[in-house]
This record gives C-alpha cells, structure tokens and sequence, in this order.
C-alpha cells in the first residue's frame, strides 16, 4: 500500500477525509489520530504566521474570528513559496471576497498596510543621497531630475483612515480615527519601518516620481496644494532617495 | 503655471526641505514600528498536539459560520466626513455592524 | 568527493537556536555558548535588521545554517529558486555548516510549512541520495542530514531508519546531524528502543547533535504520542539518551534547540550549562 504525497496533502487540508491508507500505528491499525498530529501542524503553524503578519487585522476582528478566517484563508492559499515572512500576501484580495467580513470595508487596506510593512522590514538596504547633492543643482537641472528610490519606499492610498486605524489599535491614547481617505508613506530609515501621513498632493508627488516621472512632472501632476519642501524634505529626511538622475 | 515660476519654487522648496533636515525631530502623524515583531519566519517545531486546528470539520465557507468580526473594529465607528457622500455605502454597511 | 567534516567547522561545544529577542543577550553574554544556529529561511528576505543582525553574529559565533523549507525528502523536483536562494546565504555567510531534515514540506509547488515523513524504501532512497547530491553540488559543500520526529509508520516501509540514514551517507557523502530528542520521540511513538536506535545510528557520520523539548498526548488507543514541539526543557530520558549516545560518540557540536513558547535568556542558558556537563562527561 503506497502512499503518494498528492494523497498525503489531500487527506492533510481535507479533515472530512480519512488518513490515507497505508499509514499506520505501531500495531499496524490505520492511523487517525496521529495523522492529526501533522494536520494540526500544518494549520496552526499556518495560522501563526498569519497572526504574526497581520497583528492589526487581529485586534480589529478578535482572536477568535481572525483564527477562524485564517482555517479558510490557509486552505484557499497555502503557501507557495518556504518563505514564511512573505505568507500572507493575497490576503487583501481574500478579504474582498470573504462575505463573513464585508461589513469591514476597510478590512483590505489595513491588510494592504501590514503587507507592506513586512515588505519593507526586510527589504535590500539602500545608501540614502546626501541632500546637498540636491541642494547642489542648478533649479533647471532640479526640474528635470528623477529620483531613485530605497526598496523599502512605499506608497498607500486607501479609501480609508488607514493611518488612524492603525495608530488607533497600536498606540495608546491615540484618537479616533475619522473617516477620510488616507494616504501613507512607508519608509525605513534605518531597520524599522515608519510611517508618515500624506496629503494628496503629495502622495500624487512622490507616486509620480516612484513611476520616474522628472521633479518638474511629479510637481505639476500633484496640483496647487503641494508643499514641495516639506515632502523632499520627507523623503530626504527618511533616507528614502538613492539616487538622483 | 510658467517654467520659470515652477522652477522657483522648486529650487525654494530644496532649500526648505534642507533647513528641515537640520531640525530632524519626527513630524507629528508619524508611526515607528519597533523591533523584531515585524520578522516574521520559519522555525522546525511542531504545533501543540492533536488540537482541533487541523481537524475541525467546520465548514467555514457555508452556513455554518456563525461568528462575526469580535475585536476592536467595535469601537472603529467612522463617521461619514462632511464630503463624505460617495462612501456612504460602505459606511451603511459598517454600521449595521456596531451594536446600538 | 568533498569531506563532510572539513565542511562542518562547529566546535564540540554547546550551541543554541537563535531567536532574535536574546540578541543582546547573546553578544554580551559569556558561559558556555559556543555557537548558533539559524533558521535558513529566515535570512533569505533581501536586507534590513535579520540580515545585519546576523552579520555582527558572525563575527562573533560560528554559525550554523539549519533549513527548513527545502524539502529533500519531495517526490518532484527541489525548487530552484529556493535553492539558489540557499547557495546565496552560504557563499555571503560561509557557515560553519549547513544541515536539512529528511523530510518533505512541498508539493506540486505548495509549501505546507511542517517536516512531514518519508517511507523507508529503495525508490525513497534513491530519490533522497539524488536530491541530497543536488543540493551539496549547488552549494558546493557537505550537508547534515536530520533525523526526524515520527509519529507514525508507513505500511511500505521495509528499511529501518538507522539503515536509511546511514545508506544516505555512504551514497552521498553527507553527515548526519542526530536529534537526541527526535530519537526519543519517534521510539516512543512507534513502540521501539531508543538505546537500541542509537546502537544501530552510523555515529561516525554525526557532525552535530539536536535536543529539545516535546509535548505529550495519546493517541486513541491511549497509547503515549510525544510531540516535537520545541517549547518546553528537555526532559530527564532524553538527557539520559544523551548520556548514553555521547559515551559512544564522545564529543559533538550539541544544540539547544527552543522554537515556541521561547523563555527568557536565563532559562535557555540553564539548558546550556547542563548541556555543557554532559559533553564534558563525554
């Protein structure tokens, strides 16, 4: 009696299916229950690293319904790739579909959010320009220059306060978040991620110049109301330009 | 708005931006996530026993679900902004699921 | 033929797993650490805090690089990227030494995330020499092979575990890297001796040696089921295997291995100063 692994990974996420036949116990009967010991493992071990990548989402919905939807999520996407840190990543779009959270539509962005946290956690370090170089050229040459930015350097739109949800269920005393479109920076200067509260302008600014549109582009793109030196300002201060070009 | 007078503002906007550099206290409506909590990863040890995380047989797709969202989205009531008509949607929806 | 212990330079000391939160423990502590042990896939992201924390470690500890994902033991392929990926932290870090489990965690591209068992037969032998000859030529060194923890049998099997193991090294030229605690572990579960396991273990191909902590259970029949799970001390039989494997082997690179419910600092170096007494005995 051989056992495929395409049967053992059926039986595994299926727990209406019996062990496959051919595992046994030590006196040779059909193993059940401990053939749960590895279908436990594999959920809950699923199941904390989506806890870990979603800390946020958590405390929104409650242990009890984040573990829940975590069963269902995990069975729907198993992990395709070793890397744990990365597990998670559909779960913006799940979030969308699951009808047990629709009356949470801002559920998707804040799992857009820790999604990108994560990213930049561990994304390639990157030697920040100095901001003299900038200071250095020429207003013409300024107008007509594009930026390269860190690969932990992030923008996020969202239809909702997501920046106030966030701080909301992470700091104490924050405020209650009030209902906005917000828009964020993610940076990481150093080895923590920070995030920074945009306005429109400027995350209409600093998305045109991450698709390397030129600085006099990105400024006219962004409209009357951008405070230019305060968002190069921003990305200077937070070490997230590399390069000038 | 000129070339010309774009191009001031620009070379006025790096001179600010670079006497805010000098001053490099965090702005207010910033977020810093400290530490390891964002690692994340992979270790090689087994979950807790035979527990019912595997082996539940609920069917969490169909009518059998029976929770709902439990945790601090409760006290999340977001309020519609004062041009805030074009979500009121999903703000209808958001409330029928904050109790009285 | 490469020399898999030229290519293992841990020290015979006492090693621990590192977990990110004894960091500063660790580098500015004394006793008797004598190296670490990390997970691969944990510094497989692209930079940022794990990669220069593991970085200043190095410096410090010769470094032990201990997969998880890579699924040797796999009936299809071993993924190419995965393991590009792993040469990649070998050839930066050029660790002391690089061990796998026998076991399997992916198919038909999904990664379930656990070390799920093998049945011992020619056709998983020849599978698992050819998947373990891949990865030592990729990554251009020996590798240790890890025993796992069992908790139950395959009716295919027709090879024991000693003998699979030690097949594997004599094909490949890996070493072997014994799991004090996976032996106890898997002897209960199947109703076997532990002892004799490790008289029939190819002790000479040991190049580092696992202990850890196991929960337990029943399965139901009532019969005692332990659990690998990593989040507990380790108990008195599994120190008195140690003993009795030690007094055979005489001294190994030996881990205090601590994944869930990881304490404070102190109580993981109380491990490691008993584990420290136990290989001076040996």
């Amino acid at each position: 009696m051989i056992v495929t692994q395409t049967q053992f990974r059926q039986s595994l996420l299926d727990p209406a299916q019996a062990a496959p036949a051919g595992l046994t116990n030590p006196d040779g009967a059909q193993a059940s229950k401990r053939f749960d010991v590895y279908r436990n493992n594999v959920a809950v071990s699923l199941a904390d690293a989506l806890e870990s990548a979603f800390p946020v989402l958590r405390k929104l919905v409650g242990d009890e319904f984040f573990r829940a939807m975590a069963g269902v999520y995990l069975r729907k996407h198993p992990p395709t790739s070793p890397l744990m840190m990365f597990y998670g990543e559909k779960m913006p779009q799940f979030l969308q579909r699951f009808e047990p959270a629709k009356s949470l539509p801002y559920l998707p962005d804040i799992a857009r959010l820790e999604l990108a946290l994560r990213q930049a956690y561990h994304a390639a370090d990157a030697a920040p320009i100095d901001g003299q170089s900038l200071a250095a050229l020429s207003p013409d040459r300024l107008m007509a220059t594009k930026f390269k930015f860190a690969p932990s350097t992030q923008v996020i739109s969202a239809d909702f306060p997501i920046f106030g949800i966030y701080l909301a269920n992470t700091a104490a005393q924050a405020p209650r978040p009030e209902m906005r479109a917000e828009a964020l920076l993610i940076t990481r200067p150093s080895f923590d991620p920070q995030q920074h509260l945009l306005t429109d302008a400027a995350a209409a600014c600093i998305s045109a110049l991450m698709d390397g549109n030129s600085l006099g582009v990105a400024m006219s793109s962004a409209g009357n109301d951008l405070d230019l030196g305060a968002t190069l300002g921003l990305l200077l201060g937070q070490g997230a330009i590399t390069t000038l070009t | 708005m000129s070339n010309v007078t774009k191009t001031i503002i620009i070379a006025s906007a790096v001179a600010s931006a670079m006497a805010g550099l000098a001053t490099s206290a965090a702005a207010e409506g910033d977020v810093k996530c400290y530490g390891v909590s964002l690692a994340g990863g992979n270790d090689c040890a087994a979950g807790p026993g035979t527990s019912c995380a595997g082996t539940s047989t609920v069917d969490y797709q169909g009518n059998a679900w029976s929770l709902v969202p439990a945790g601090t989205c409760e006290t999340m009531e977001l309020p519609a902004a004062m041009d805030g008509t074009a979500r009121m949607g999903s703000l209808e929806a958001l409330e029928r699921d904050i109790p009285a | 033929m490469l020399d898999a212990t030229s290519d293992n330079r841990l020290p015979n000391r006492v090693g621990v797993g590192y977990k990110p939160q004894h960091y500063m423990d660790i580098i500015q502590g004394t006793g008797p650490l004598g190296w670490l042990e990390i997970h691969a896939e944990n510094y497989m992201g692209a930079g940022g805090r794990p990669i220069a924390q593991l970085r200043q470690l190095a410096e410090k500890f010769p470094i032990s690089v201990h997969g998880v994902g890579l699924s040797i033991g796999a009936e299809g392929a071993l993924d190419r990227d995965h393991l590009a990926r792993l040469k990649h932290l070998c050839d930066w870090l050029d660790p002391a030494s690089f061990s796998e489990h026998l076991a399997w965690s992916t198919h038909d591209s999904h990664f379930l995330n656990d070390l799920l068992p093998l049945p011992y037969t020619q056709r998983t032998l020849a599978r698992v020499a050819d998947h373990i000859d891949q990865v030592q030529e990729v990554i251009g060194r020996k590798m240790l092979l890890e025993n796992p923890s069992s908790y139950l049998a395959f009716a295919e099997s027709d090879m024991e575990e000693t003998a699979f193991l030690a097949e594997l090294a004599a094909r490949t030229g890996c070493g072997l890297l014994l799991d004090v605690n996976n032996v106890f572990v898997s002897a209960t579960n199947l109703k076997t001796s532990p002892q004799a396991y490790i008289d029939a273990f190819p002790l000479h191909a040991v190049g580092e040696m696992h202990l850890g902590g196991h929960d337990e259970d029943a399965d139901e029949t009532g019969a005692p089921l332990l659990i690998d799970s990593h989040g507990k001390a380790v108990v008195d039989p599994v120190w008195a295997l140690l003993d009795y494997t030690l007094a055979k082997s005489g001294p190994k690179p030996l881990l205090i291995e601590w994944d869930n419910d990881v304490p404070a600092w102190p109580v993981l170096a109380d491990e490691l100063t008993r584990a420290d007494g136990a290989l001076a005995l040996a």
